[in-house]
């Protein structure tokens, strides 16, 4: 029913196995360090996804949030705590361990096939078929996110900013030193 | 595209949750949140285009959510780090009893 050309489909499929292959590396990486390289792959790969989705304003934010600002605090603590060494002995569990990941990674598989094979949900909360390109001429790649976020999502918004405040707030208590008693 | 954006997202999910199953070291379980939380996005974008606009807005609130999470979360193992010498969780069990 989709119309892509074979340049879309080709990158698709290209960003999309790449994302696979570096999330599995990202998995089985020992040292903490090449696990967060690999998984800033996973992260720009996702972008180009976006991007091909129709999604550009979330796109650049995946890559500046994400990609940018959480990668480089996590970059940031395992330098601090001098992880980047990986440990001589391995941090994966056992063969029972391994057994029980595999078995639950195969059950939710399972689950998503049995859940998608009736097809997607179709009815009236479903938008035409050239909305989003609509919304895209008419607002713009920003205009178009901000226009719900600031009207329908306005109150979800404030209360993202109290969510940010309590975060602020529980970092600096949780990393204070211990010696300073005055709690 | 649909469906192979959705199948992605499991997929990427999936390797999420076996990450945090089989692995040790607090700060890559983590890291295999943000995965799990990356891979739900996709579906939020892929789904964007088929039923609205909400889908990226929520996306936007799933990143503020995500950077809090990691902030509270990295005091939390800095703590545990400074009283324990070590972030691989067989070290930490006070709570087993």
């Amino acid at each position: 029913m989709d119309n892509y050309g074979l340049f879309y489909q080709f990158h698709f499929y290209l960003f999309g196995i790449i994302a696979i292959v570096a999330a599995v590396t990202f998995v089985t990486r020992r040292s903490p360090v090449a696990a967060a390289m690999w998984l800033v792959v996973v992260m720009f790969c996702l972008a180009a996804e976006y991007v091909m989705l129709d999604a550009q304003f979330i796109a650049a934010m995946q890559v500046l949030l994400y990609a940018g600002a959480i990668m480089v605090i996590f970059l940031f603590v395992i330098m601090l705590l001098n992880l980047g060494e990986a440990s001589d002995v391995s941090d994966i569990h056992g063969i029972a361990g391994k057994l029980l990941a595999g078995f639950i990674g195969v059950v939710f598989l399972a689950e998503v096939g049995f859940l998608t094979r009736n097809g997607l949900p179709s009815g009236k909360y479903v938008a035409g078929r050239d909305y989003l390109s609509q919304q895209l001429a008419q607002y713009g790649a920003v205009g178009a996110v901000a226009k719900p976020l600031y009207q329908d999502y306005a109150l979800a918004f404030e209360l993202t900013s109290v969510l940010l405040l309590v975060a602020i707030a529980g970092a600096v208590i949780l990393g204070r030193k211990e010696s300073s008693r005055a709690r | 595209m649909l469906a192979e954006a959705l199948g992605l997202s499991a997929v990427l999910f999936i390797i999420g949750v076996i990450g945090v199953l089989i692995r040790r070291n607090a700060i890559i379980i983590f890291l295999c949140v943000e995965l799990m939380l990356n891979a739900v996005n996709l579906t939020f974008i892929a789904l964007s285009r088929y039923y609205g606009m909400g889908g990226q807005v929520f996306v936007l609130f799933v990143m503020t959510v995500a950077a809090a999470e990691a902030s509270v979360g990295l005091a939390i193992i800095i703590s545990i780090f400074r009283h324990q010498q070590t972030v691989d969780l067989r070290n930490i069990n006070v709570m087993k009893g």
